[in-house]
């Protein structure tokens, strides 16, 4: 079994911060890391090695920093892996993105037929769960979004069968292989990387694609020209009009207070107060 | 939240940012009504709503998009789409449409599209709507912009202007689709408000066919395990809730919180670092990357509010801060705010409220 997994890196969002009054992004420092949601869609590919043996690829489409993310994949226990980098990629969206992963995806095809591609189910960054689907369309996969468990794999058949998260409920579905998985978050726990595979992995050669070597055929697919959507501002919050009714404890008592806060908004808002007395439990 | 610039973004890397001739007569505003097992999710009236809206600016009309089996009640629910604003609903009837499944309702949708060419269609940003907007938008080369916090005609150009948070939510960014149509954009459940929905109005329905058959898709939907409802976290349309960050400190502390939220009768809400602890469930994690909430009253206790949680609460009718932080950005936009420690704070605000409640209660017996 052929599985290969795209991941991105990103930056460690809980450690971004926006300078005050420039609102740019204050980059300095802030560690880049594997997606956080790629890493159940590693895991789960991982899985179905342990159990069917294979091999599992990892592709990235980034900066040569990238590399690093592919290196941590390696030392989990990934197999290969390939970075597709070039300054052409550069700027774009969702839609320019998948048709370069898609063409990478095709390009390893052809060293090994691919029977599954994972994804996360979004980036940390981006957040739109766009590129999974978009991926699956270009190469005519079966596409398989938000799968909270493998549920059978029939190797012989190249059948799959998954349960797949919905609103109010979970979806039992079965597809042909070769498919597209995007793995929903909580679904396993990723393995333990021992120490022989981190030292693996520092030395691993991560192959490096330029657009020709990744097989891009229409350049105008890739990066900004290619990218349909046009960033057309990007700002920072604007507070509310009228600023709190701001109140302190070292000012008052905690009780004072208190008591203040929930006068003025029962008094402000009346129809709240009766549906607090409906439903309170005292 | 601030006003879209009127002024055309510039042209960058030889990219041509004017629509071609033949989009031009791509014209109207769809939404996708989204319906499972005779339900519609509420998030497809709240985008007739704000589709009502994009309508108007425009001077074009709106329709809903309603696809599902041959023998689901589609005709009914292209009424009630109607009572929202729609003035027309295209259905797609067809027994391999019944249950969601992404290759038929992405072609059933791609076909619609080609053959009545809308220049805006929005869907919720629910498993089903992401799924479906990722593969329509890709099939039909073009711009699709994810979880929209805001959505506005741009003066100058008559494009979407799609706002929504970026960079982990800590900036907010606004795209555009200037060359390509449609212009697509999803939105989360209860990010719009819910229109008010007048039975007086009617539209007209489009029926079309789907060219497909069973034996024609791959995928097959063996089963629908309903979630057990016993349990459930109802965040999204929760009345009140009761919210704690990371100035909580431990999730020992953290059950200050719940205890105010078993007095009022509210819900527990709680940010991103605070599920990432793992201290509760992720169902409860209110933010970008968590539910949209608008509850009539919104209690954060040792929150920041950083734009990522910002943008999933700031729709609630009335939001009281706690933080030791007079200076945090959630005193920028919630209406009532008491600086000092949520730990010493929240237990008082809690024996407050229990008094009140009990007073008014015997008043009223």
């Amino acid at each position: 079994m052929h599985i290969v997994v795209c991941i991105k890196q990103v930056p460690d969002s809980a450690q971004i911060r926006v300078h005050p009054v420039t609102n740019t992004i204050m980059r300095q420092g802030v560690p880049a890391i594997v997606n956080p949601y790629d890493l159940f869609a590693l895991e789960e590919a991982l899985r179905l090695k342990d159990q069917f043996g294979g091999k599992v690829t990892m592709l990235c489409m980034g900066p040569p920093q990238a590399e690093d993310a592919l290196k941590k994949c390696i030392s989990f226990g990934a197999d290969d892996a390939v970075l597709v980098t070039d300054r052409a990629f550069a700027g774009a969206d969702t839609l320019a993105t998948s048709y370069a992963l898609a063409a990478a995806v095709r390009q390893i095809s052809r060293e090994q037929k691919v029977d599954i591609v994972f994804t996360g189910k979004q980036t940390i960054d981006g957040d739109t769960a766009q590129v999974g689907p978009g991926i699956a369309k270009r190469l005519g996969l079966q596409l398989l979004t938000y799968v909270s468990r493998i549920a059978e794999v029939d190797i012989e058949n190249d059948r799959i069968t998954v349960e797949r998260r919905a609103e109010g409920g979970v979806q039992v579905l079965r597809t042909a292989m070769p498919c597209l998985i995007t793995m929903l978050e909580g679904t396993n726990e990723m393995r333990f990387a021992p120490l022989e595979n981190m030292i693996h992995a520092a030395r691993y050669p991560v192959r490096k694609w330029s657009k020709e070597a990744a097989g891009i055929e229409d350049i105008t697919k890739i990066g900004l020209k290619g990218s349909p959507t046009v960033v057309s501002k990007v700002f920072g919050p604007t507070p509310r009009a009228e600023k709190a009714l701001m109140q302190s404890v070292e000012d008052a008592s905690p009780r004072d207070v208190t008591l203040n806060v929930i006068q003025k908004i029962f008094t402000q808002h009346p129809t709240l107060e009766r549906d607090i007395l409906a439903k309170a439990t005292v | 939240m601030s006003e879209a610039e009127a002024k055309k973004p510039a042209a960058r890397g030889g990219r041509n940012l004017e629509l071609p001739e033949h989009l031009k007569a791509y014209k109207g505003v769809w939404v996708f009504i989204e319906h499972d097992r005779g339900v519609v999710h509420p998030v497809s009236w709240e985008l007739l709503g704000e589709g009502r809206k994009l309508a108007d600016t425009l001077g074009v009309s709106l329709a809903g998009v309603v696809m599902g089996g041959a023998d689901e009640a589609l005709d009914a629910i292209a009424k009630e789409a109607y009572t929202f604003g729609a003035e027309s609903c295209y259905i797609v009837r067809d027994p391999v449409l019944k249950g969601y499944r992404n290759e038929p309702f992405t072609k059933g949708m791609t076909d619609l599209v080609n053959k009545y060419q809308p220049e805006i269609v929005l869907l919720g940003a629910t498993t089903m709507g992401r799924d479906l907007a990722g593969s329509v938008a890709t099939t039909l080369s073009t711009g699709l912009t994810a979880d929209c916090t805001e959505l506005r005609i741009d003066p100058a150009t008559r494009a979407l202007a799609a706002t929504r948070p970026t960079f982990g939510g800590s900036l907010l960014c606004t795209i555009m689709t200037l060359a390509y149509r449609p212009q697509m954009a999803t939105v989360r459940p209860r990010v719009m408000q819910m229109p008010d929905a007048d039975p007086s109005r009617s539209g007209v329905i489009v029926e079309d066919r789907l060219a497909m058959i069973e034996t024609d898709i791959v995928t097959k939907l063996l089963d629908f395990i309903a979630d057990e409802n016993n349990n459930k976290v109802n965040l999204a349309y929760a009345d009140i809730i009761v919210s704690g960050g990371k100035g909580m400190k431990s999730p020992d502390n953290f059950k200050l919180v719940w205890e105010l939220a078993r007095v009022l009768g509210a819900e527990v809400g709680a940010t991103r670092p605070v599920v990432q602890s793992g201290w509760v469930d992720a169902e409860r994690q209110v933010g970008q990357t968590g539910k949209t909430v608008r509850p009539k009253l919104y209690i954060a206790a040792g929150i920041s509010g950083a734009i990522q949680h910002r943008v999933g609460m700031e729709g609630a009718d009335v939001i009281v801060a706690i933080n030791t932080d007079a200076n945090a950005p959630i005193f920028d936009f919630a209406h009532h705010g008491i600086v000092g420690n949520a730990m010493q704070v929240l237990p008082v605000l809690t024996e407050t409220f229990r008094e009140h409640i009990a007073m008014r209660s015997r008043k009223a017996a």
